[in-house]
């Protein structure tokens, strides 16, 4: 799919750090303004059966998305160049994502599902509840829309350039949006709708993510924490 | 700094590890705890406490945070007691802990309701009508009336205050103008609790004339035996006393569950070294906590009861006398008054007690002789003793005033020293015939026949006296107290030679009968006198629903009573009967009389028993299945009583013993205005009328639409819920909407029909025009009503508080404004009042008001009917108001000042005194002090008199008038009784003369009540309150026949019903299972199961069933209990869904299986409700049912006496009761859950309408 340029530049040059920008300020401001939103609201005391499958399914899917994506896509270059092709690099990403991209899918399916079919918890969803977890199941559907598509062209040539224009928006690359100039337009929209998400998350229940980054910091902490009282810097 | 931005000196923090590692102290921001802390802060804290059905009278802390209430706590700053004794807090239980739930639950009550079809018409018609006029067309429309055929289906609709307030006093106009005043009633329970809410209503009620509808004996929580033995209406000891006894039986009483704030005195007596037997046929919370359980089979605790009087009269009076025993009953009992022995064949039977005046001269006693009873002294002659009712109400000149005490001297004013026996003295033997009911029959309970006759002979020492009727034969009521339970006397004849024989009232004689051991009961009753007999009379009974509701309550109580009279407890710090079965204490009860009965404007007012008033409405009598024949005495002539119970009902209200509402058979407006016409009084008018027919009471015809209640009032209860016995006659008859009632009415099965009561059939349904329901939440009644009204809660409004379990009164307190459109009782019935006068002008004026009154107790009438029982309409007798008939008052009634009247305090409290329990004073001065506190009415037809416009100034009222809260009245009250007795008693008051107790003072703290003659116990220093302890003490008589406690009753419908000594029977056949056992198989075995209602755990004291917190704790909605045997048999596991059902209706639940329940019997806790969690019944098709469902009431006849000393009437004093454990039902597993969540709504309506068609 082919944008004007000035398009392609807002959309993949700027768009992404307008959307960055809101996910880390807003969540910044969320956590700092009002602590107690802070939650993944949960529906499980509603109902139980359909979310155990549901969720399980969706989350360990969609963890092992946002893992592959984030190796994928964040390992330098040379190293993944120093342990395979990247037709390999391609195959594995196609593989492992579209595995778990699908049980994300069939997971987010059951989800939606139960989140409009039974009339309490369809009565206990705010509209963010519901938008929110539509999206999600846009966005995996065009990812694992992608697929087939990359099977069409095993060279891995598209995959780098996927993997370049994702690193050159960390790397504030000048001209980084004109590398996706061109390309499939379920790519584009992939790209599109990620970063919306990253938009709107923290106006939704998603700021759950950060808590559970936050959470490895138990893996290092000590048993015990005890706090002094007056201590602290302001109290 | 921001929460984020502070963590960003993460690494800046200084850590110090400990334990090697495994803590850390760090040093971070702590302002997120504030968090939690905030939760548990609040802005203010205001005393209330919970204003319905709980005797607890605890005083809770009320937290308030940003305007809403958040929690409640329990206030622990009573005033303390003495050394030595326990403290009396903290008080208070997790129903009260979680009431703060009700303010802000979905049930609550925001805005008036009306119901949907009703507001519609009614709009309709005002859009062309007048509000008076609009509701004649709907009432003249009998097309109009399809509401009534949608109660408790739905369809209510949101209205504003000025429109409902409109539609109840146009329904009042109307119905006091076209029917008669009398016809609009009221229902609301327990003053006590929140008297100024009570007084409310039934202020408004008197000023218009309505009927005011007694709850205590319709909740059967009244005891009848009380005023049989006592003359009282129920007189207990505080929780504290407890501590004080030596040893206690807990009877039916279920202390830590039902009694809960008050349940740690019983454990702290324990730590005291009192000895704790449990009686109740389940293993209970109570059970847990004693030294030694019996369990009984559930309804025979009299036949164990019995057994351990007659243990204690042999061993204590016959083998060896104690001296404290006897000098106790020889004073304060009736055990040496004379009775005199009717022949009747062959052998004698205890006729009444010998009066003075059957005797030539009147043993030097002649005013009142009918009314003066008869003992023999020392020197073997008969003497009358001071103290009997004769010398109560002595005429204007006789020597017999100041002669009313308990001194040991006789009306002439000789010394006198009453013998107990006649034993040594005696002049013959005779052989009496006692009544025996422990052989009758009844498929459930063990019979233990003595003989076909159902009569026990026994030997008896008689006397025999020179009387005006010749020669008398008499016995002293101990002697044929002996005979009557069984003891040996050495005079021969059948008697127990041993416990061991099987004759009435051994212990071996019980044990088949009860399944306790012998054995058990002789250890429990000679422990019980043994401790007696060293205190001094410390021993107790905590007795409590268990025994009380059921139908031959009275004889479970007096057969209690009995051995307690015999070990002197009553009246003895430690000791006595402790009742505690919804009587809450009303203590400041004079000065709320005058409030809420309007006595300051108008008297008499309009009383009525309700359970008498239900039976007749609600129709229940036209199934009635127990015979009057089945309860009399073999000695008794039936022909003397009617077929049917209700036959006897109608005798007692015609000869003036019973109230009557409605009461005659036209308005009694009209029936004033025809005398008036007439030109004649309108008393001798009516008597006229009565006798010759032209007139009838209305108790003769219920049915006729003539005759119907119209409008009804309940507030501060859940009359058709928790409280209506026969639920489903409810729906069907009073208001006449679906219900699931199982069984046919005398008329289809060719049953007995009553003599004395007009069959009509078909018979009605929705006898009520309108019900008007008062209510903090959606309750079963409100569901039944036409008109909701929201009210404040508990912790929204101010009030008063007082209970028998402690002896201060404290407030409620307004923490909160009334929420949403809600308004206290108070301002409701203020505004309805204020509506009521605006609508009458024009309709209603000045009137004249014909009121019918029953012989009063504590009145100068009380004695009226000295011996036989005779009816004016059978001829028997003349008819004379207030002797031989109800009294016939006329009053006058300001319709259009009513407004006026009820927010002012009325004329005759200057003009006639205030007084209570026929005692009156002067009560000038507190109307002056009244006046400068509250102020006066500036203008208007009230003008110059003290202001009554706010709940407070209710309060106020109340307490000033009150000689409990005012010392100066208390010093005033016992003054009058000191000039009745000949003693002075104020040095009981005088400490505290000055003391006024204000509204703002217990808003303070708690205060302790001032000793007042309303009541029997005191309040001091030195003694914990207990009943009789002015008897006792001060020589103050009992207010019964003899002045004294009352072994017997001879009364001559006592007699002929077998009751002139308690006794044992067994629980009546209520011939409900049969009909349907078997009959409406759904698969599943059924089993017939004894229904028990208890008090709960999770609800009714202080909070209803439908708390979700408490639901919560339990199984979230109705259970019931059922045995692990019966269960086995029913094919149930726990947690089954179950029916319950018989010919009154049914119910759904969940089984609870337990070991802790007898075969044989099944537990549903009382006021579980329909709204939460109920299914459908297969049986009726319709939801649920509550417990009520499957109860129907049965009256007792010998509660209707009157005319007779203490068997007189008094409102919540004697009447018939609504017992109900006589009750059996088909249990079985539910063979399917149905829901009914379908919308029924449509179907609903085309059923209504296709109705309609066919009506017009």
């Amino acid at each position: 799919m082919t944008l004007s340029v000035p398009l392609n530049f807002f959309l993949f040059g700027i768009y992404p750090y307008i959307c960055l920008a809101v996910l880390l300020l807003g969540s910044l401001v969320r956590f700092d303004r009002e602590p107690y939103s802070w939650k993944s609201d949960s529906s499980q005391t509603l109902q139980k059966r359909e979310l155990k499958l549901g969720s399980n399914l969706f989350h360990y899917g969609v963890l092992i998305v946002i893992l592959g994506h984030f190796v994928g896509f964040l390992m330098p270059e040379p190293l993944v160049m120093w342990l395979m092709s990247p037709t390999q690099h391609q195959l594995l990403a196609m593989v492992i994502g579209g595995i778990a991209g699908t049980v994300a899918l069939i997971g987010a399916s059951i989800l939606i599902h139960r989140r409009l079919a039974y009339r309490r918890i369809r009565g206990n969803s705010r509209k963010w509840d519901i938008t929110i977890i539509v999206m999600l199941w846009l966005q995996l559907a065009l990812g694992v829309a992608t697929v087939p598509l990359s099977a069409q062209h095993m060279d891995g040539a598209m995959f780098e350039r996927l993997v370049a224009y994702v690193q050159g928006v960390l790397l504030f690359r000048p001209g980084n949006a004109a590398l996706l100039q061109g390309t499939p337009w379920v790519y584009q929209l992939h790209i599109l709708l990620g970063f919306t998400i990253f938009l709107v998350s923290p106006f939704t229940r998603m700021v759950h993510i950060w808590s559970g980054v936050g959470s490895l910091a138990y893996l290092v902490r000590p048993y015990q924490l005890v706090r002094k009282r007056g201590g602290s810097v302001n109290t | 700094m921001g929460q984020f931005l502070e963590r960003l000196r993460y690494f800046k923090r200084p850590r110090e590890p400990f334990s090697n590692g495994w803590g850390e102290m760090r040093t971070e921001a702590r302002q997120w705890e504030d968090g939690y802390r905030n939760r548990w802060s609040h802005d203010k804290i205001v005393r209330s406490t919970h204003g319905v059905n709980c005797t607890g009278g605890c005083s809770w802390r009320i937290h308030v945070k940003q305007g809403v209430v958040t929690w409640e706590t329990q206030q622990t700053d009573y005033p303390r007691t003495r050394p030595d004794m326990p403290n009396h807090e903290p008080r208070g239980c997790s129903r009260g802990a979680s009431y703060s739930w009700y303010l802000y639950s979905a049930n609550r009550l925001k805005y008036p309701m009306v119901r949907g079809r009703l507001l519609k018409r009614w709009r309709e018609a005002r859009k062309t009508l007048q509000p008076v006029e609009a509701w004649t067309a709907l009432m003249n429309d009998p097309a109009a009336k399809d509401y009534k055929a949608t109660r408790g289906l739905g369809g209510f609709v949101r209205a504003k205050w000025d429109e409902v307030l409109e539609i109840v006093a146009a329904a009042n106009v109307y119905t006091v103008r076209h029917h008669g005043p009398d016809r609009v009633a009221g229902f609301s329970p327990i003053p006590a609790m929140s008297m100024v809410s009570f007084a409310s209503g039934s202020r408004y009620l008197n000023l218009i004339g309505g009927t005011l509808l007694s709850f205590y004996d319709w909740y059967c929580d009244l005891p009848p035996s009380s005023p049989q033995t006592w003359g009282e209406q129920t007189d207990v000891p505080e929780s504290a006393d407890w501590y004080n006894s030596g040893y206690i039986i807990a009877w039916g009483s279920n202390v830590p569950q039902t009694r809960t704030p008050d349940a740690h005195f019983f454990v702290e007596a324990r730590y005291n070294g009192t000895q704790i037997v449990a009686v109740t046929p389940d293993y209970s919370e109570v059970a847990k906590l004693s030294d030694l359980w019996l369990h009984p089979k559930q309804g025979t605790d009299a036949a164990a009861a019995m057994a351990m009087g007659h243990v204690i009269l042999k061993e204590f009076f016959l083998d060896r006398q104690v001296p404290y025993f006897q000098d106790y009953c020889r004073k304060y009992t009736d055990l040496p008054l004379l009775v005199t022995l009717r022949r009747d064949g062959a052998r004698w039977v205890p006729d009444r007690y010998l009066r003075a005046s059957d005797f030539e001269g009147a043993l030097g006693s002649p005013g009142n002789a009918d009314w003066k009873t008869v003992g023999v002294d020392k020197d073997g002659q008969p003497v009358v003793p001071t103290g009997s009712i004769g010398f109560r109400w002595p005429d204007k000149d006789s020597p017999d005033h100041g002669k009313w005490n308990l001194e040991e001297k006789s009306g002439a004013g000789r010394d006198t020293a009453l013998q107990l026996t006649q034993l040594d003295r005696r002049d013959d033997v005779a052989d009496v015939a006692f009544p025996y009911f422990g052989g009758v029959t009844n498929p459930h309970f063990t019979a233990n026949s003595q003989g076909a006759d159902g009569l026990l002979i026994r030997r008896v020492p008689v006397r025999k006296l020179a009387t005006k009727r010749g020669e008398t034969f008499v016995a002293t009521a101990f002697d044929l107290l002996c005979a009557h339970y069984g003891l040996d006397r050495g005079l021969g004849g059948e008697c127990a030679k041993s416990y061991d024989d099987n004759v009435a009232y051994t212990p071996a004689w019980q044990e088949p009968i009860t399944g306790t051991p012998a054995a058990k009961v002789i250890e429990v009753a000679r422990g019980f006198a043994h401790n007696a007999e060293k205190t001094r009379g410390r021993s107790m009974v905590i007795i409590g629903a268990g025994m009380n509701h059921w139908y031959h309550q009275d004889m479970n109580y007096r057969s209690i009573i009995n051995f307690l009279m015999l070990c002197g407890t009553v009246g003895v710090s430690g000791g006595g009967w402790a009742h505690y079965v919804g009587q809450e204490k009303l203590r400041p009860q004079t000065g709320w009389t005058a409030l809420a009965f309007a006595l300051d404007w108008v008297r008499p007012p309009r009383h009525m028993c309700g359970t008498s008033f239900f039976y007749a409405h609600s129709d229940q009598w036209r199934y009635e299945k127990l015979e009057t024949a089945e309860q009399l005495s073999p000695l008794a002539d039936p022909a003397r009583y009617g077929r049917t119970l209700i036959d006897c009902n109608v005798r007692a209200e015609r000869m003036g013993w019973m109230p009557s509402a409605p009461q005659l058979d036209r308005n009694p407006l009209d029936v004033a205005r025809d005398a008036a016409v007439a030109g004649k009084d309108a008393r001798e008018y009516v008597a006229a009328a009565l006798k010759s027919g032209d007139i009838k009471m209305a108790c003769e015809d219920p049915d006729n639409p003539a005759n119907f209640p119209r409008n009804l009032f309940i507030w501060r209860s859940n009359l058709f819920g928790s409280s209506g016995k026969g639920h489903e006659y409810f729906l069907k008859h009073f208001l006449g909407t679906r219900c699931g009632l199982q069984g046919k009415d005398l008329g289809e099965d060719g049953g007995v029909k009553p003599e004395e009561v007009a069959w009509r059939d078909p018979a009605p349904e929705g006898k009520l025009d309108l019900v008007v329901t008062l209510d903090f939440r959606m309750s079963t009644s409100c569901l039944y009503s036409d008109v909701v009204l929201p009210t404040a809660s508990w912790y929204e409004k101010n009030d008063l508080n007082t209970t028998d379990m402690h002896p201060f009164i404290h407030p409620l307190s307004a923490a909160v404004d009334p929420v949403f459109e809600s308004k206290s009782d108070w301002e409701i019935f203020k505004a309805v009042a204020k509506k009521f006068s605006e609508l009458a002008e024009g309709v209603l004026g000045v009137e004249k008001d014909v009121v019918l009154v029953p012989i009063l107790h504590d009145t100068r009438g009380e004695i009226a009917q000295a011996f036989e029982v005779r009816d004016w309409k059978k001829g028997e007798c003349e008819l004379t108001p207030g002797v031989t008939a109800p009294n016939i008052v006329t009053v006058e009634r300001d319709y259009p000042a009513t407004y006026a009247r009820y927010t002012s305090l009325g004329p005759l409290m200057d003009k006639l005194g205030n007084g209570g329990k026929g005692i009156a004073w002067n009560t000038e001065h507190e109307v002056k002090g009244l006046a400068a506190l509250n102020y006066t009415v500036a203008d208007g037809p009230a003008k110059g008199r003290p202001r009554i416009f706010s709940d407070i100034d209710a309060a106020e009222t109340i307490m000033y008038l009150a000689p409990e809260t005012n010392g100066e009245v208390a010093v005033k009250a016992w003054a009058a009784l000191s000039k009745i007795t000949g003693r002075d008693h104020t040095h009981l008051a005088r400490a505290r003369e000055d003391e006024k107790i204000r509204y703002r003072d217990i808003q303070a703290q708690p205060r302790k009540i001032i000793s007042s003659p309303t009541w029997s116990g005191i309040e001091s220093e030195h003694v914990s309150y207990n009943a009789g302890w002015t008897n006792v003490n001060e020589l103050i008589p009992w207010r019964t026949l003899t002045g004294r406690q009352q072994f017997y009753q001879d009364h001559a419908w006592m007699r002929d019903f077998g009751e002139g000594f308690a006794l044992y029977r067994p629980p009546v056949d209520m011939h409900a299972t049969a009909p349907l056992l078997g009959r409406k198989d759904n698969g599943h075995p059924e089993v017939v199961l004894n229904f028990i209602t208890p008090h709960q755990k999770w609800g009714i004291h202080s909070t209803y069933t439908d708390n979700l917190i408490m639901l919560t704790l339990s199984r979230g909605g109705p259970i019931v209990w059922i045995s692990e045997v019966d269960a086995k048999k029913a094919g149930l596991v726990d947690n089954d869904w179950i029916e319950c059902f018989n010919a009154n209706g049914a119910l759904t639940a969940r089984a609870v299986v337990s070991q802790r329940v007898k075969e044989g019997m099944c537990l549903m806790y009382h006021a579980q409700e329909k709204i939460v969690n109920v299914p459908g019944s297969q049986i009726t098709g319709q939801r649920g049912g509550i417990h009520n469902s499957v109860t129907r009431t049965v009256v007792k006849p010998t509660h209707m006496i009157g005319g007779y000393a203490q068997l007189s009437y008094g409102l919540n004093y004697y009447g018939t009761t609504g017992a109900n454990r006589d009750s059996f039902v088909i249990v079985r597993k539910l063979a399917k859950v149905d829901w009914m969540d379908r919308v029924q709504r449509a179907a609903r309506e085309r059923e209504l309408d296709t109705r309609l068609v066919e009506a017009r």
